[in-house]
């Protein structure tokens, strides 16, 4: 995807404190930059509370920064936006809503339901549930219920799609599959991916560049390109290689002080 | 013969042998009431019917009774085909037996030996006689009940819900008008009579009234509730896939408090049958409740009965058909889908 080389997303020397109930700052993001291209797949890892809800949120236009600019194809970032779609960590289906009309939501949303109504199967079908649009949330497995919430935010042909730690709560065979779905929708409808997880061989199997962040205070501490084409082997020496170096990384970054930043 | 077929085939067994006891109470009343001789000295009137019918009021609760028999009946052979209201109609059974042996009980101390004290406790013939002899009036005063009680709840559920939403939308709506709310919302409404009738023009608009206030209250309470506790992050999921405010208000809080609704409208339901009886016993110029005093003042309590038992039959179709509805717009709360 680096050959088209345009920038989609632009966030500039972000910053983001929450004030916590003991009246004490958390500085959740603390001079945060990072460029993602058109049509990349970027993977945001990194320890419990290190700001990666926080940076999405922001990128996704549900909370503004302290300071810093965050730009989308160079115009400021200023509100929600259908183009910007946004997968929350517990999915976030409407309960009253069959899957078909949880996943319409956006096209009702926006007043295009009427001419665009066909794109429901066809995303129904490149989830594979077929068989369960009549089906409301509860009835179907969670790894399903994140499908759903995939395909509604992609119904929407968003060019950046946002997903806070999707699979956080599948177990390992869904999560796999729901991996590779991604892949597949990504290859679809050439979305750019932003994907927050704390799983390293998710990051891996599934970026070109892996972002890793540092808590207290949140900020970027590398950026690493994943160098091997896909599909990935899990248990390949480059993807075993990769997982040791970012560990390590992890490790090291979470374990140090940072004293450049202690004031 | 396979084990496992055979719980099936005892279920059928066992249904066929239960089902008639459902019936047999009736059965045994009708003939309770045919045979039993009459003791007690009971005055048995004809009444003559456009069409040459005439009937007593033994005939009368015979047929009564009879409807009752073919209603279980049908109830029944619907039930065959279903596992699920087979078990329903099994449960009843005992009881649907003990009904019929109370009444023919009942038949025989209040009628053909005249034991229970007089006219207090008339027999369940001379109850249905009410019917035959002011059928008529006792249908116009249940329309008119029926009329006041579908405006007055309807008003006062649109206009309960609507506050509702205003209260739980709006933070400055909530802060003025939520304590407010709260204060007369404890007032039982029947204590705005002599103000809503010197208010109002006609008794039936005063009445109405009443029942829009009790009805109003438990609604928008419920309402206000179910829109603030929306979680914001369905509002967020919302914004993010490009609604506006509307959109939020219609098709993400609203439904969210769909199911507080319905409990407010539940309990609204109560407060309206008392309102609405009330309503009518103290200055209506119809209904059941007005029937229910008219009757009093001449000692025919046997009308009193009556009257009762059409409010009985009355308020349980109001709240199956309200039951229905919630059970079809919450469809989604239920573990299965129905198609
Ligand atoms: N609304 C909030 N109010 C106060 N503190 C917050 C709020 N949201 C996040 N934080 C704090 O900011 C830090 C980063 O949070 P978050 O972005 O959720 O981290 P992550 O998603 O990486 O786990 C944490 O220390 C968290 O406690
Ligand atoms: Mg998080």
């Amino acid at each position: 995807m680096s050959n088209s080389n345009q920038v989609l997303l632009g966030i500039e020397n972000v910053y983001r404190t929450y004030v916590d109930d003991d009246d004490n700052k958390v500085e959740a993001l603390f001079d945060v930059s990072l460029e993602v291209e058109k049509g990349e797949f970027v993977t945001i890892i990194g320890s419990s509370g290190c700001g990666k809800t926080t940076l999405l949120r922001l990128i996704a236009g549900l909370d503004k920064p302290l300071s810093g600019e965050l730009t989308i194809d160079g115009k400021l970032i200023t509100g929600t936006d259908p183009g910007r779609g946004y997968v929350f960590q517990q999915g976030g289906l409407f309960p009253w809503l069959s899957v078909e009309k949880n996943i319409a939501t956006g096209l009702k949303a926006r007043g295009v339901y009427k001419q665009e109504k066909d794109l429901v199967q066809e995303y129904i079908d490149l989830i594979g549930l077929q068989g369960f649009e009549k089906a409301f949330p509860h009835q179907i497995s969670g790894g399903m219920a994140q499908r759903v919430a995939i395909a509604r935010a992609l119904i929407n042909r968003p060019a950046a799609l946002l997903l806070d730690e999707p699979m956080g709560a599948l177990d390992s065979f869904t999560r796999a599959d729901l991996q590779d779905k991604l892949l597949e929708l990504w290859a679809h409808d050439k979305t750019t991916m932003i994907l927050v997880t704390h799983d390293i061989d998710e990051a891996i199997y599934l970026s070109d560049r892996i972002v890793i962040m540092t808590p207290r205070p949140g900020r970027i501490s590398e950026i690493l390109t994943v160098p091997f084409p896909r599909p990935r082997h899990r248990g390949g020496v480059e993807f075993l290689t990769m997982r040791g170096t970012i560990l390590e990384k992890l490790h090291l970054a979470t374990a140090l002080p940072q004293p450049e930043y202690k004031i | 013969m396979s084990r496992t077929r055979l719980p099936n085939k005892y279920a059928n067994a066992k249904f066929l042998l239960r089902t008639p006891f459902a019936l047999a109470g009736f059965a045994v009343a009708i003939l309770v009431n045919r045979v039993f001789p009459q003791i007690a000295n009971v005055e048995i009137i004809d009444y003559e019917f456009p069409g040459g019918a005439v009937l007593n009021m033994n005939q009368a609760y015979q047929l009564v009774l009879l409807a009752l028999i073919l209603l279980y009946l049908i109830a029944g052979v619907y039930a065959w085909f279903d596992p699920d209201r087979r078990v329903r109609y099994l449960n009843r059974v005992p009881f649907r037996f003990a009904m019929g042996l109370a009444l023919a009980a009942w038949d025989i101390t209040g009628t053909k030996l005249l034991m229970l004290p007089q006219p207090f406790f008339p027999g369940p013939a001379k109850i249905i006689e009410s019917f035959l002899m002011e059928g008529d009036y006792i249908l116009q005063n249940t329309l008119y009940s029926l009329r006041l009680f579908a405006v007055g709840f309807l008003v006062g559920v649109v206009v309960g819900v609507g506050t509702g939403i205003l209260i739980g939308w709006f933070a400055r709506v909530y802060y003025w008008v939520f304590p407010v709310l709260k204060l007369t919302g404890v007032i039982p409404a029947v204590a705005w009579m002599p103000f809503a009738l010197t208010l109002f023009p006609t008794p039936f608009s005063a009445a109405s009234f009443l029942i829009v206030i009790c009805a109003w209250f438990p609604v928008a309470f419920a309402t206000a509730r179910g829109i603030t506790s929306t979680p914001k992050s369905h509002f967020e999921v919302a914004r993010t896939l490009g609604a506006k405010t509307s959109y939020l208000v219609f098709h993400v809080a609203i439904p969210h408090a769909m199911p507080n609704i319905f409990t407010g409208i539940s309990t609204a339901n109560g407060f309206a049958f008392t309102t609405l009886v009330m309503a009518e016993m103290m200055g209506q110029p119809g209904g059941l409740g007005y029937y229910i005093n008219a009757s009093k003042v001449w000692s025919a309590y046997y009308k009193v009965f009556a009257s009762i038992l059409v409010m009985a039959i009355l308020f349980s179709l109001i709240m199956w058909a309200i039951g229905a509805i919630q059970g079809r717009v919450l469809r989604w709360q239920r573990g299965l889908i129905h198609e």
